[in-house]
């Protein structure tokens, strides 16, 4: 394993020093070990990206770290963990509060839970310097908004006094920033902080923890899924998996030259952002679905006033022919979601047409749209909450042709068929969702979307909500049935990554209407509209060509963080 | 919040509309002769007439309606058919005993429960936490007399530390005052202690997982902050129903108490009525109860609007 051999870096104080770290399960840590033997360096200055999949046990490293582990049910049974030369596992309560926002400081994943509602964010900032200083109140608030500043947020002092709600997730992350930095901590842990942010905005929050680092020289332990982040952020990588260390080295070496076949799978997973060649069109595909100049309104009754009306779709025109796949792509609130609810009609569009293989179906009542649904099925985000957790596999998929009068036997064969076709033993049908990862409670889902014989597949962030490795299958397994079926597939996503490799056309969507549209390979390759291009710029790691283990030419090939 | 006050008092009002209705109904629609059924059978034609000329009863029903309401707006509540003290007169004299009582136990349950209840969940499956739990079993299901003549039997006849029944005004002196209600408050806390403790733990419990509790244990607070300015605020609103609805319940009367330490409440004052067909208390006090409710649940309202900024008005 090579380390980064800068001498400005490499010389610097260590912050954080964790040797050997073992975790286990239970009040007295005795049951299974979530970590086991982990050793990281973090030096003052110095960004140390902490990657891998889910249950790897990154988050539980740094939650040891703040000595934040749930009592109940983990403890560290052995290892130091030093910060700034002290022992935090051998420290009192009381000493762990006085470092905590003192020396060491950290920052979640969801900034949207992260804040106390009923507290506005000044106080809770002010919370840190009341608990740790002996400042006057003037004091303490002329330091938070000069803090506020730091983090680049506008007017300081109407965000002071404003409740969390009243803020975007950008900029709550923002304010979890300035609360974690206010008192200067010589070690920042950020636990996956802009997972839950658009792109934009996530580029925007990597640049600010940057550039914080740089002012403070802050040591910073960066904890992420997300190769294009690490890409992005980090000085030197440690992979983990299964609680336990891979590999860990300076970013570049690591990203191009892995050493263990664990990374090299991690990094062949991650899709490329340059979109994969077209397929050709064999013969001609019918049209089986449009939607014509679709619009949904949602308006807010008032009792006083004028009611507030919400464009969450407006205008928007997509074709989609047998066997392609079309990705509408957009930010949180560009409407790609309400357009995908309103073409499968779980809710009803206010304006504009939605042809179904030939059949205007947006103005059919329920009744009348019963026999159409079984044409067009959709697969949720979260396979975690779209399976009803107390029916069997099998009576989740079968459920959809029984109501349409198949009988229970046929149905119930058809559903083993089912399952064998997403890669699931056909044994799966009698047991039940918890029994699953999700991934494979994403292939149930799949195969209850496909029960009904669809033309049409709606994936609605259908791969989001899982680990790349895991989404990499997903996605070969809607390719191929797609090759098999011949299904069309509307595909929803946010990720630009994904849409490259997947789609065949792209529509690129803002504020509830389609800004860009066209083949995947013109779109994403040659962007024309400058909403595209912002959101491909923001992208993270468009440095680096991951699955080929090389720095892409012609970019910002070196990290930014230097 | 001005502008959510008034819209919510001027909802309030066809609330109330309805439930007067509903009262003057309850007499007119009762088979039979009004009168006859509230001079009872021994009655003579004059006393009927008499009833009948006194409720109004010769007139058309709207007009009883909207004169009945005149008159209630006026403070107008009608005589008591038994012992002929207007009724007004009769509920102002019983409402300071069970006013009393009800402020005085959702203060101590206020005081005891919510410390309990947080405490619980702090330390959640270990034996506080169960103690805790078993001692809300045991407050409810211990009724409420039960716990009354024991403690009247223990404090007051053994121990002689209070007296055995009785109410004394406020504006007669604060120790007698305290002296006769402390036993009674006591013995209605326990199963208003049980409910309270047990809604502040279950609130609490959702709360302490959320990432903000997490966030300020980040920033090093102790855990006495992390409970009280964090997490009781946030699983304050389901608590704060349970009390306002538990207080509404006590200001309508608690018969069993006010019998047990002989107070001249409400709650007797109701029973009785009802006992004696005394029709125009009986219609004061659903008027009193309904209007405690919709009071109480404006009050309920406005707290949530207060403690969560996230509920718009």
């Amino acid at each position: 394993m090579s380390e980064l051999v800068n001498p400005t870096v490499n010389t610097r104080p260590i912050a954080l020093e964790i040797e050997n770290l073992v975790v286990g399960v239970g009040k007295t840590g005795a049951g299974k070990k979530i970590i086991d033997g982990i050793s990281l360096q973090v030096r003052e200055g110095e960004t140390l990206c902490v990657v891998g999949e889910s249950g790897s046990g990154k988050s539980v490293t740094s939650l040891s770290t703040m000595g934040l582990l749930p009592r109940d049910s983990l403890k560290a049974i052995g290892g130091s963990i030093k910060l700034v030369g002290e022992d935090v596992l051998q420290a009192t309560d009381r000493r762990l509060r006085e470092l905590r926002a003192t020396t060491m400081a950290m920052i979640f994943q969801e900034p949207m839970t992260a804040l106390n509602p009923v507290v506005t964010v000044g106080k809770q900032i002010d919370e840190v310097l009341r608990t740790h200083t002996n400042l006057g109140a003037g004091a303490r608030r002329a330091k938070i908004l000069d803090m506020m500043e730091q983090v680049h947020l506008p007017d300081v002092k109407r965000i002071f006094a404003s409740y969390p709600h009243r803020l975007s997730g950008g900029q709550r992350q923002r304010i979890m920033i300035a609360m974690a930095l206010v008192l200067e901590p010589k070690l920042l842990i950020a636990d996956e902080p802009t997972t839950a942010l658009d792109v934009t905005t996530q580029a925007q929050i990597l640049k600010l923890i940057r550039e914080l680092q740089k002012d403070h020289g802050t040591a910073v332990l960066f904890i992420t899924h997300d190769m294009g982040v690490v890409a992005d952020i980090a000085d030197r990588v440690a992979v983990m998996r299964h609680g336990r260390l891979v590999e860990t080295g300076a970013l570049k070496d690591v990203l191009s030259a892995p050493t263990q076949d664990y990374t090299r799978n991690l990094l062949s997973s991650v899709p490329s952002l340059i979109p994969r060649a077209a397929r050709e069109e064999v013969g001609f595909n019918p049209v089986v679905l449009e939607a014509n100049e679709l619009g949904k309104v949602y308006r807010e009754r008032s009792m006083f006033g004028k009611p507030r009306e919400v464009h969450a779709a407006q205008d928007v025109t997509l074709t989609l022919r047998k066997g392609r796949t079309l990705g509408i792509v957009g930010e949180s609130g560009s409407g790609k979601s309400t357009v995908a609810r309103c073409i499968v009609r779980l809710i009803d569009p206010t304006s504009g047409g939605i042809r179904l293989a030939g059949r205007e179906i947006s103005d059919l009542s329920r009744h009348a749209l019963q026999p159409h649904r079984k044409k067009i099925q959709i697969v949720f985000q979260d396979p975690y909450r779209s399976l009803n957790p107390r029916i069997t596999i099998g009576e989740s998929i079968c459920e959809g042709p029984i109501n349409f009068g198949t009988k229970h036997s046929v149905a119930m064969a058809r559903a083993r068929e089912l399952l064998e076709l997403v890669g699931l033993p056909p044994d799966a049908v009698s047991r039940y969702p918890h029994q699953f990862s999700g991934g494979q409670r994403q292939r149930i889902a799949i195969a209850r979307a496909l029960a009904l014989d669809p033309e049409v597949l709606v994936a609605d962030e259908a791969v989001s909500a899982l680990d790349v490795s895991v989404q990499a299958q997903v996605l070969r397994l809607l390719d191929d049935i797609q090759t098999r079926l011949g299904i069309a597939i509307l595909f929803i996503t946010h990720d630009l990554r994904v849409a490259a490799q997947i789609c065949d056309d792209v529509a690129v969507m803002q504020h509830g209407r389609v800004v860009e549209q066209g083949p995947a390979a013109e779109v994403l390759a040659n962007p024309q509209q400058p909403y595209t291009r912002q959101l491909l710029d923001a992208a993270p790691g468009r440095g680096w060509d991951f699955s080929n283990f090389r720095a892409v030419d012609g970019s910002a090939a070196v990290p930014a963080a230097v | 919040m001005l502008g959510y006050l008034i819209r919510r008092i001027l909802a309030a009002i066809p609330v109330m509309g309805v439930v007067a209705l509903f009262v003057f109904l309850l007499l007119r629609l009762t088979p039979g002769d009004p009168a006859a059924i509230i001079a009872g059978d021994n009655a003579t034609p004059e006393q009927l007439d008499r009833i009948r000329t006194q409720l109004g009863l010769n007139e058309p029903l709207y007009t009883q309606f909207f004169s009945w309401v005149w008159r209630l707006l006026h403070g107008d509540f009608g005589t008591s058919l038994i012992s002929n003290v207007p009724v007004l007169q009769m509920v102002n004299q019983r409402i300071e005993p069970s006013l009393s009582i009800a402020l005085c136990v959702m203060l101590v349950s206020i005081l005891v429960a919510i410390p309990l209840g947080v405490i619980a969940a702090w330390k959640h499956g270990t034996w506080i936490d169960r103690f805790v739990m078993a001692l809300s079993v045991l407050g409810f299901s211990v009724p409420v007399f039960v716990i009354g003549y024991v403690l009247v039997q223990v404090f007051a006849i053994e121990l002689r530390w209070f007296p055995v029944q009785g109410f004394r005004s406020i504006s007669r002196g604060f120790g007698p005052f305290v002296e006769r209600i402390t036993l009674p408050t006591i013995a209605l806390s326990f199963v208003y202690v049980a409910l309270i403790a047990r809604m502040t733990r279950a609130a609490m419990l959702g709360v302490l997982g959320e990432d903000y509790v997490r966030t300020a244990r980040a920033k090093g607070i102790n855990e006495g902050g992390v409970l009280f300015r964090h997490a009781l605020r946030n699983a304050a609103v389901p608590v704060i129903t349970v009390i306002g609805t538990g207080f509404a319940l006590l200001i309508s009367g608690v018969v069993v108490t006010e019998s047990v330490f002989n107070l001249p409440g409400i709650g007797r004052l109701t029973v009785d009525a009802v006992l004696a067909r005394d029709f125009p208390v009986i219609q004061a006090m659903i008027l009193l109860t309904s209007g405690v409710y919709v009071g109480v649940n404006l009050l309920i309202d406005l707290a949530y609007a207060l403690l969560d900024p996230r509920i718009r008005y």
